[in-house]
């Protein structure tokens, strides 16, 4: 081809440095940083599962038992130790703790929230409550309830308590985060007509990070459904949660656990097809 | 025409707060959630953990123990998420709208995704226990079907958001689909599957304290020991032990994160 | 001279209200420079994308080195693919990859399924991937990652993994429309020069009117799906602009005789 002999010709125009073998891959740090991450993670993996404590456990036939189980689960389910409106009583119940959690979360957050954002505050102030909400966010949720249950006495006290806990450092670090996207400019502009700090946080701070507050605030509210059912099930915080750890515990009836998963299920689909309808609009305005 | 806007917005604002009023009274009724005691407890619970609950001494001489399966949760969450994440990548090739094969097999895979993922922790951990028993698999298990669900859908926003247009380019020049994949896909998403994965694991470490619990394995079933005996004092120092660990991976992730975004 | 590509009665249907092409007819021939100018949403991606199949179109025929491109089976269609080489508005390159990975990847439809996957590519193969960048005054930035390159360097990393295919034929939607008129200017200029040294026939889509004057050896206007206008940059009007953009467009176009003086 004619386009052949411009490149050969081209090529001779080349110094001969050009001519030995050519790399196509560069070491940068980042893709240093990918494969020895990649490495880590898979040689942790392979020690991971030599070391496992497999209690003498026959693998091929608890799969297979598994697989059985899954199928009686969910192509069997039934209720006979609690009927369908009690089934779905707990699940609002469930429902009730999240929604709890997250409101007491959110209302604690907004105010912690606007002191950790560094453009409203300072940098000392700020540190401190990142610091302290990332402490709490690194103890596991049924801890906290657990922690608060010696004093509260198990039950829906403390599970409210221990899981506003988590949702309050969640949500800190999201609305701070939305806070200091605020354009300073804005800021700037109420401060030098006059406004003082509570005027800018409710005229300004807060109308523009609305959007994405309550999109947070939802994401929160569908995991804080989830945790409500495991707090139900390990810190006998009631709810669907409890059903399903009675069942599988104490009746030993998987029937009975598909036909609570389907309840959960359903509300679980529901709650993520509207979390996404939301994060669609944390997208468009951000 | 003015005071109509700002009349309309009163009258909103007022509907929303009404509404969220109400909801609260019925949550606060039918989980039974005493008001009083929650905020009474509050200080009793301050008061009663600094009393009771810090490492003491003696505590320390269980840590060898503690740290032992500190380490085999950890195993099981990063065994869980690595493994899981390579299934989440196959089935998230096969769901992205710009990677499917077809629509068909896109749907299929990212709703078997969806049913993985909305089936919490917990409730796959109480399913799995049936077979397993407590072996360190019920909750290798239970983790890996949760970070399969999880990452299936990061990973397919990830394909979908970073690789759409240079999948295109190559679609033009001919290159055939595992190509394209491989030179185009892989590359431009990996950075932000492994921020994903990082996240997850530490997700995952503190679902792993809470499967411990339900299951008997791992340092929550070291934790619940020690709760239920009313040794606070060792209690505490298991929460340490997390406390640093997590915080710690964090700090790591953080590290990689920053170098590899 | 013979018609490389004709383009016959092809129409193409989005959905069931969307007529975004409706028997649009040309030919071109080898070498030529061809400009396709219309307003928004004329249709001029999708016709682009028609001929390579990008999207297909809903009926006509589209011939291309006397083969009906509609009736290609994929693994065909694929070879004549590696035959056309495309060019985006948005450079469309691996951000997170090298200049010269981005270029190598013109040759990805030519290679076995194994060696694709693993990124091999013969010695060959890079050294011509560095005269091309060469030639393209790369030389700087063969190592870089694209994301690092600015606009105009990306679109002529977007060029040479085109040319790195050895094409016949290449297809450009809006090459310029995200660049300074400097950067354009360097863009066009390559562009010209791969239809006149190369004896590459190049089809670009473009906004800019005087660009597309001065640079085409034939000028083709679309308006809602149809050709309205299909011939020398010459002998172009102000009607005829007009009825490319549309009346209301009279006082945007300046006056034809300007430009042909420039
Ligand atoms: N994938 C699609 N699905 C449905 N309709 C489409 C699709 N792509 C294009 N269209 C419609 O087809 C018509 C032509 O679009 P096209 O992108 O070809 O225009 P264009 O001339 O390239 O416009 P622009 O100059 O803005 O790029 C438009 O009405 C557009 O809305
Ligand atoms: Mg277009």
């Amino acid at each position: 081809m004619e386009a052949n002999e411009q490149l050969t010709s081209a090529k001779q125009l080349l110094d001969p440095q050009l001519q030995k073998k050519i790399r196509i891959k560069t070491l940068t740090k980042s893709s240093v940083v990918i494969r020895s991450t990649l490495i880590i993670l898979a040689l942790l993996s392979i020690y991971a599962f030599i070391s496992f404590d497999y209690k003498q456990l026959d693998v091929g036939e608890a799969v297979l038992s598994t697989f059985a189980n899954l199928k009686a689960m969910f192509l069997e389910p039934h209720l006979k130790h609690f009927t369908f409106t009690h089934a779905l009583y707990q699940v609002f119940v469930t429902l009730g703790l999240a929604f709890l959690t997250t409101l007491f979360g959110a209302i604690i957050a907004v105010f912690l929230g606007l002191l950790a954002a560094e453009n409203l505050t300072n940098k000392r102030v700020s540190s401190m409550i990142k610091g302290s909400v990332a402490f709490i966010r690194a103890v596991p949720t049924v801890l906290w309830v657990l922690i608060f249950a010696v004093a509260a006495g198990l039950g829906s006290v403390a599970a409210v308590i221990g899981m506003t806990f988590h949702s309050v450092s969640y949500l800190v670090k999201a609305y701070s985060e939305s806070f200091e996207e605020l354009d300073n400019g804005v800021i700037e502009a109420l401060q030098a007509s006059g406004a003082n700090w509570w005027q800018i946080i409710f005229q300004a701070v807060i109308p523009s990070s609305l959007t994405y507050m309550i999109s947070w605030t939802f994401l929160r509210f569908e995991i804080n459904f989830a945790v409500a059912i495991a707090m139900g099930a390990a810190a006998g915080a009631g709810g669907i949660g409890f059903d399903m750890f009675m069942a599988s515990n104490f009746y030993l009836d998987i029937r009975e656990i598909g036909a609570i998963t389907y309840f959960v299920l359903a509300i679980a689909i529901l709650l993520e097809m509207v979390a996404i309808r939301f994060k669609k609009k944390l997208k468009v305005n951000g | 025409m003015q005071a109509d806007y700002f009349e309309k917005k009163k009258r909103s604002t007022r509907l929303f707060l009404a509404i969220l009023g109400v909801v609260t009274v019925i949550s606060i009724i039918i989980t039974e959630y005493n008001v009083v005691k929650g905020f009474s407890s509050l200080p009793k619970a301050v008061e009663w953990g600094l009393a009771n609950f810090y490492p003491t001494q003696e505590s320390l001489t269980k840590l060898p123990a503690i740290l032992d399966k500190l380490i085999e949760t950890l195993l099981v969450s990063i065994a869980a998420t690595t493994t899981g994440a390579v299934m989440a990548l196959l089935f998230a090739i096969l769901g992205s709208n710009t990677t499917r094969v077809n629509a068909f097999f896109g749907s299929i895979s990212r709703g078997i995704a969806t049913i993985f993922r909305n089936i919490d922790v917990a409730a796959w951990a109480m399913i799995l226990l049936f077979s397993f028993g407590q072996s360190s698999l019920t909750g290798y298990f239970a983790l890996f079907f949760g970070s399969f669900g999880f990452l299936t859908r990061a990973f397919v926003e990830t394909i979908d958001e970073v690789s759409g247009s240079s999948v295109e380019a190559l679609q033009a020049t001919g290159a055939g689909y595992f190509s394209i994949i491989f030179q185009s896909v892989i590359p431009s998403s990996l950075p932000q599957m492994i921020s994903w994965i990082l996240f997850m694991i530490e997700t995952n470490i503190r679902s792993a304290t809470l499967i411990g619990l339900l299951t008997g394995s791992g340092i929550g079933f070291t934790f619940n020991l020690y709760y239920k005996s009313l040794n606070y004092d060792v209690a505490s120092l298991v929460v340490v032990v997390i406390i640093v660990a997590i915080l710690f991976i964090e700090s790591v992730s953080n590290y990689v994160r920053r170098a590899v975004l | 001279m013979t018609a490389l590509l004709e383009v016959n009665h092809v129409s193409k249907q989005f959905g069931s209200d969307t007529k975004a092409l409706s028997d649009v007819n040309f030919s071109v021939n080898e070498g030529e420079f061809v400009s396709i100018i219309g307003p928004s949403g004329a249709g001029k991606s999708t016709l682009l994308r028609c001929i390579n199949r990008m999207i297909d179109a809903t009926s006509g025929e589209i011939i291309f080195d006397n083969m009906n491109v509609m009736n290609l089976k994929k693994k065909d269609l694929k070879k004549v693919r590696t035959k056309i080489g495309m060019i985006f508005q948005h450079y469309n390159l691996v951000n997170r990859l090298s200049v010269i990975e981005n270029t190598l990847h013109g040759n990805l439809g030519k290679k076995s399924t194994l060696a694709g996957v693993l990124g091999l590519y013969s010695q060959e193969e890079k050294e011509q991937a560095v005269n091309i960048l060469h030639v393209l005054g790369l030389d700087e930035h063969i190592y870089k990652r694209a994301d690092q390159l600015s606009g105009g360097q990306k679109q002529r990393v977007g060029i040479a993994r085109a040319l790195i295919q050895d094409p016949r034929m290449l297809l450009c939607d809006e090459p310029i429309a995200s660049l300074d008129p400097n950067s354009a200017k360097i863009i066009m200029d390559h562009l010209r020069n791969i239809s006149t040294k190369l004896g590459i026939t190049v089809l670009v889509n473009l906004h800019q009117v005087d660009v597309a004057l001065k640079y085409s050896d034939k000028i083709i206007g679309v308006n809602h799906g149809q050709v309205v206008y299909n011939g020398s940059p010459k002998d172009i009007t102000k009607e005829d602009i007009q009825l490319i953009y549309g009346s209301e467009a009279e006082d945007l176009i300046f006056d034809v005789g300007g430009i042909h003086a420039s």
